[in-house]
């Protein structure tokens, strides 16, 4: 394989090559030697415009064909779990807004989750309203921008991105008049949330979750029958159901291969067993099957935010037994997971009695929805790989913490 | 009016009336020359910053707003941005091709350019062979795609060339085969004569250009279907896929090259754009009697402005195709649907001897119907209408 990833200077026409690239040889020499007439390898990644971040796909291609993709990640590692075992139980909170970062507030909910189970709190009535409420807002910002960011793949030019947008705006601004910040929110506490709801909020969240089914309907009559996008997105990137389960796909990626898998459903955490919707399910396991999830979930979440929003009941927002400042918990361990809009999201932790945990470990569901890559992508073409790593839905952040 | 629609003529005569008699035909070329570079690099500045406010329009975003009134000074910022930067050359590039590759580009557009009929008595160079010559400069271009491409030394430039050979190759034959329908109606290769054959109206007031009858009709539209793919535009932007391998051919340019290139590709799309007028949309003539007060070259860049917008609106609407769909698009789709044209051409042709009440409707039914037939029948091949609508069950 051309492809270094070690540091191994090359000589090449009597000049040092750097490592991770290889020349390709003067063009007198044997037309086109050093593609060996077969096979080009590219680097695509860390920086290329369309793979999330800082992410890297080696791949090996026959003309336009992938025959080989090996994704390399780690470029955007900065320790978070191991700043997390050096920080307090509260210390950790606002690190975990920068996980995922499009949806904090899933994020804060599956830490808070999992430091509850840890400690025994509970949870009052209206913090959990609040949290369901936040996390399905989060799962609109995230679907409807993920797809936004799959028609960009597309070559779309940026026109759905900026409609998704337009509508992330909205759900952000009600995030910032509730935490002060729109996309670090650092909202939810272990007990429940950190500061009540400014007046007047419910009605706003309720004025942007009736106005979105027409956005969502838009967004439809441009995309979901447009014939290039059809002809682009189905039968590519086909994951079927066996192998996502052995490869512990979660989340939309999961239900578009046909598996009735949705934590919301399965635990039941949170008050999710008292409002009734429905969890969409795939066929084929395709690009426009991982595309039309997102969509139909969108609609779903918007049913479950009119019926917390009409139920939400006043009271405490957080356990008065929770004492957030000198947390400390008896020798212990717990995993608590939830449904994150990009698939199942848990939080391990090991308490050993000290102010900090022991042991900290999130299970990403970017980065293991990510491993099934070269399954998908393998006899597909570079622009097939392209968007199948678009619906694939990963941020880097969460990727490589 | 006769003298408004003329002042570019009997000016350049004006003109060449103060050059001794031996070098006025020097003269002249000099003076269009001058002409074309003058207003076509106008047109490509007022392009690109209209290119930018209306895809911010369609993208519910303002485009840039900052340089000048309503950000309409933003090309001359661009302009000397891209001036100014640093010309990078990557250190194994074959440095000679690397360079002349943009001007092999913009070279044989500005010949195209010139054998196109602006305006009443103004065509920069007359000849009779006009639409050949146009084609033969056009399909240059394609060596200035491979060029870049090779001597970029760059793997997604290499990739980016191939796309574009692939893809120029195989639109070049619809596009020569879609005008082959005028010529066969016209009688001559001269666009003068191409022009002046779709001048006058039918019954008095409607427009006899060539785009409304069913072979113009469907003739245009295979047209602009395969100058798009000529000019790399969205959908069929592939050679410069910004999402899948960076900027294709152009990723290793930067600076003034960089520039010459982006200009290329706009002149390229006002030279097909001003051909398809040309060809389809009756070139300068006046859609309506009462109209035709209006100087011969105004309308012909107003039909040319519309042809540009509605690259733009495409370009903001849809996604990208893929290689191999585009390429069985242009084979199996493209390319029988223009022989039938030809076929219905020829029909057209032949059956004006028909002279009895009511042919002309017969005829349009007949042809319209032969196209309309085909049509649907090649569609269902491409567009794989088979294909079922999904349903999705739900879980409760």
């Amino acid at each position: 394989m051309a492809i270094e990833t070690t540091f191994q200077p090359k000589a090449t026409l009597g000049r040092t090559a750097p490592g991770n690239y290889t020349l390709l040889p003067k063009t007198p020499a044997g037309a086109i030697g050093g593609i060996d007439g077969t096979v080009l390898e590219v680097a695509m990644g860390p920086h290329h415009p369309s793979t999330h971040g800082v992410f890297r796909m080696d791949v090996s291609l026959d003309g336009e064909t992938v025959v080989k993709l090996k994704p390399v990640f780690g470029y955007l590692h900065r320790n978070h779990e191991k700043i997390a075992e050096n920080t307090t139980y509260l210390g950790s909170v606002p690190y975990t807004d920068r996980l995922d970062y499009l949806c904090s507030m899933t994020n804060n909910w599956a830490y808070a989750l999992s430091v509850e189970r840890l400690a025994g709190l509970q949870v009052p009535e209206r913090a959990e309203y609040i949290r369901v409420i936040t996390a399905e807002l989060t799962r609109l910002v995230n679907h409807c921008s993920l797809i936004g960011f799959l028609m960009q793949d597309m070559g779309a030019m940026g026109t759905p991105l900026m409609y998704a947008f337009r509508e992330r705006e909205k759900i952000l601004d009600l995030f910032e008049s509730l935490s002060g910040s729109r996309m670090m929110c650092n909202y939810m506490r272990f007990g429940g949330c950190r500061c009540e709801l400014p007046s007047g909020w419910i009605e706003q969240a309720k004025k942007v979750v009736t106005s979105f089914p027409e956005f969502l309907d838009h967004f439809e009559a441009l995309l979901s029958e447009n014939e290039i996008l059809l002809a682009r997105t189905q039968g590519v990137g086909v994951l079927s159901k066996e192998l996502a389960i052995n490869a512990s796909i979660t989340g939309p990626m999961l239900r578009a291969s046909g598996v009735n898998y949705d934590i919301r459903k399965v635990d039941k955490y949170g008050i999710y067993d008292r409002f009734s919707f429905r969890v969409p399910l795939g066929e084929h396991g395709d690009v426009f099957d991982r595309y039309m999830m997102r969509v139909l979930e969108m609609r779903e979440s918007l049913k479950l935010l009119e019926q917390a929003l009409a139920q939400i009941p006043s009271g405490p927002i957080i356990d008065p037994k929770a004492k957030l400042r000198g947390f400390r918990q008896k020798p212990g361990e717990a995993y608590a997971r939830i449904e994150g809009p990009k698939g199942e999201l848990g939080f391990y932790l090991i308490s050993d009695g000290s102010p900090n945990p022991y042991r900290y470990r999130v299970r990403p569901p970017s980065l293991i929805n990510l491993t099934i890559l070269e399954d998908m992508c393998l006899g597909q073409t570079i622009a097939d790989a392209v968007i199948i790593l678009g619906s694939v839905d990963i941020v880097l952040g969460e990727v490589d913490r | 009016m006769q003298s408004l629609d003329q002042i570019f003529v009997t000016g350049k005569q004006w003109l060449l009336a103060f050059l001794p008699e031996a070098l006025q035909p020097v003269g002249s070329i000099l003076l269009v020359i001058a002409a074309i570079f003058g207003v076509f690099a106008t047109l490509f500045a007022v392009t690109t910053i209209l290119e930018r406010k209306i895809l911010g329009r369609i993208q519910n975003r303002f485009g840039p707003n900052r340089v000048g009134p309503f950000g309409f000074f933003q090309p001359a910022a661009d302009g000397i941005k891209m001036l100014t930067k640093e010309d990078i050359v990557p250190r194994d590039a074959d440095k000679i091709i690397h360079f002349l590759a943009p001007l092999a580009l913009i070279i044989p557009v500005a010949l195209a350019l010139s054998v196109l009929p602006y305006g009443r008595n103004m065509v920069p160079v007359e000849f009779d062979a006009g639409l050949l010559f146009f084609f033969a400069v056009g399909a240059s271009t394609e060596l200035s795609v491979f060029m870049a491409g090779w001597s970029s030394r760059n793997k997604y430039s290499l990739v980016g060339a191939m796309r574009g050979i692939a893809q120029m190759i195989s639109y070049e034959v619809p596009l020569v085969l879609s005008t082959v329908t005028v010529i066969m109606i016209v009688g001559s290769l001269s666009l003068v004569k191409i022009v002046e054959a779709q001048s006058g109206f039918l019954f008095g007031f409607l427009p006899s250009w060539h785009v409304f009858t069913p072979w113009g009709f469907a003739g245009f539209f295979l047209f602009m279907i395969a100058a798009t793919a000529e000019s790399n535009r969205s959908p069929f932007d592939l050679p410069e896929a910004e999402s899948e391998i960076i900027a294709g051919y152009l990723t290793e340019y930067s600076g003034f090259k960089y520039a010459l290139f982006f200009m290329g590709e706009y002149w390229g799309m006002f030279a097909i754009s001003g051909l398809s007028v040309t060809l389809f949309l009756g070139g300068w003539n006046a859609p309506f009697p009462f109209l035709q007060f209006i100087p011969s070259y105004i309308w012909f860049f107003t039909k040319l402005v519309l042809i540009i917008f509605t690259f733009i609106w495409l370009r903001g609407t849809v996604p990208r195709l893929r290689l191999d769909q585009l390429m069985s698009f242009a084979w199996k789709f493209l390319l029988p649907l223009a022989l039938t044209n030809i076929v219905v051409a020829a029909i057209w042709f032949f059956s004006r001897a028909l002279q009895f009440p009511g042919a002309l409707g017969l005829r349009w039914i007949f042809c319209a119907a032969i196209l309309a037939v085909s049509y649907v029948w090649l569609g269902r091949g491409v567009a794989q209408a088979q294909r079922a609508k999904r349903v999705y069950q739900y879980a409760e």
